[in-house]
């Protein structure tokens, strides 16, 4: 016997904004969180673009023990928790007494290893560093350092799977509340926003280069779109099993029914439209449910010519026939990497909860692929019954969530 | 540096980055219990003096240092050293 497994509370930090409410609203006004770093170009990016995210200021919230361990992404994760924490009737004192777990989705920590290592060598001495340094500096900054601050007792690791991270986050989490291994687990995904963390990728030249209107150039699908633009933040979920959040009196926010996932098994870089189709087809699988039952597809597509392309295929292949609504909130936020699996289910949750679907800002003209697609461009209003979301990373990862309105 | 000068800059980051009260900073005042300092918070004292004061704490000295005239006589002797060296 299986456990239903349900969402209790939601947080968020990003681009769109520094709360649930705010956000709501940047996606129902198909808001663009996208600006200029000018100190990219100073360092020589290619691309300046970037998602404008804001730093907390956490003095006077959290003792000097606690903040100086956290990395930039692990403020924005805080802050993303300590917001889904409240809405989930979480307090500490009740999370101290019960076996609460974490799994986090973050795969770099750039900044502060980076500046370790200048100090090391300006110093020549690692004592400099201080204490914070490789609490900061280690993938797993986010889930070491809240599950400290929050007192968790329960599992505790990061997940590192590229863009898909916090998608797998969630995924994982749901395998354990739905096995019985645990009953609560407040999951996510982080990213940090900077120019030490995105060089290499900047490199590759992934970026859109169309650096004289930002709000315009995160464009998933439509045919002049010309790469992505990093972002990032924190998204958290926090879910349980059905049974305790009835017990708990909790806010059952949606259920979790589907996890689906692959590797393609091919290029490192590239996507692949039968590694998508078997994590889509997996998703279904589990959840039980054919492909006509789901109402709208948050998908990953972050506005490459390559991986919009393969993803417009493969859900084509899969949900040719229905058509469901699809948009990529990333036409408004960029490619929020790390964090974005997690990021997503939070959008496409409030969508769910508000009877909408947020547009898919800047898809003007369809390519050959995405013409297939029932792409929704100007914001909609839409009861969702059965959402799905895809990410997909680096190394043919691929991860599927299909999340169910309670009724 | 005077003295004086030294004191006032090393109360002024124990309040700063140690959160301390600053009525709480008294001469003869434990430094270890008074800013709950523990192994990790060391390290920070050692990159605050040094950022403040230009000279490297060795971690054996903290050894001798109990209330905070003793840590501000450590201070100033090592300025002094530092200056006439």
């Amino acid at each position: 016997m299986h456990n239903r497994v349900v969402i209790t509370g939601l947080g968020i930090w990003s681009c769109l904004g520094k709360n649930l409410d705010e956000v709501k609203d940047s996606l129902y006004n198909g808001k663009s969180g996208i600006g200029m770093d000018m100190e990219r170009k100073e360092w020589g990016y290619r691309s300046g673009l970037t998602g404008m995210v804001e730093r907390p200021e956490l003095k006077g919230i959290l003792d000097r023990r606690a903040r100086v361990g956290l990395s930039e992404e692990a403020e924005y994760a805080y802050m993303a928790t300590l917001e889904a924490m409240k809405n989930a009737k979480m307090d500490m004192s009740w999370v101290e007494n019960n076996e609460v777990g974490i799994l986090y989705g973050n795969d770099s920590s750039a900044k502060a290893v980076s500046e370790a290592i200048d100090t090391i060598r300006i110093k020549k001495d690692t004592t400099l560093l201080g204490s914070g340094s490789i609490f900061q500096s280690m993938n797993c900054t986010v889930t070491m350092n809240l599950s400290t601050i929050f007192k968790l007792k329960g599992i505790n690791f990061t997940i590192s799977a590229a863009c898909a991270s916090g998608s797998h986050a969630i995924g994982l989490g749901y395998l354990m509340i739905k096995w019985g291994l645990q009953k609560h687990i407040i999951c996510g995904g982080a990213q940090e926003v900077n120019p030490f963390a995105f060089g290499s990728f900047d490199g590759l030249s992934a970026f859109s280069i169309r650096e004289n209107d930002p709000a315009k150039a995160s464009r998933p699908f439509d045919k002049d779109r010309d790469g992505l633009i990093p972002s990032g933040g924190a998204a958290t979920v926090i879910i349980e099993s059905y049974e305790s959040a009835i017990e708990r009196g909790a806010p059952i926010l949606a259920e979790i029914v589907g996890y689906g996932f692959s590797s393609n098994g091919a290029h490192i870089s590239n996507s692949s439209v039968d590694g998508q189709i078997r994590s889509l087809n997996m998703a279904l699988n589990d959840a039980g449910i054919s492909a006509d039952v789901v109402d709208y597809i948050n998908a990953h597509a972050t506005s490459t010519p390559g991986g919009d392309f393969a993803e417009a295929q493969a859900i084509d292949a899969v949900f040719g026939t229905s058509k469901p609504m699809v948009s990529s909130t990333k036409s408004m936020t960029g490619h929020e990497c790390w964090m974005a699996g997690a990021s997503e289910i939070v959008y496409s949750t409030l969508m769910m909860q508000n009877n909408f679907i947020a547009p898919n800002i800047n898809f003007e003209n369809p390519d050959e692929a995405s013409a297939k697609l029932n792409i929704v461009s100007k914001t909609t209003e839409k009861n969702i019954d059965v959402f799905l979301s895809n990410s997909f990373g680096f190394g043919g990862t691929n991860s599927s969530l299909i999340i169910k309105k309670i009724k | 540096m005077t003295q004086q000068e030294i004191i006032a800059k090393i109360n002024e980051f124990l309040v700063e980055e140690f959160e301390v009260d600053a009525e709480k900073i008294v001469p003869t005042a434990n430094l270890r219990e008074t800013l709950e300092l523990d192994s990790l918070d060391y390290v920070d004292l050692v990159v605050i003096i040094e950022s403040n004061f230009g000279f490297k704490v060795v971690a054996e000295d903290f050894i001798n240092i109990h209330t905070f005239q003793d840590f501000y006589d450590y201070v100033n002797r090592k300025v002094a050293e530092k200056t006439t060296a």
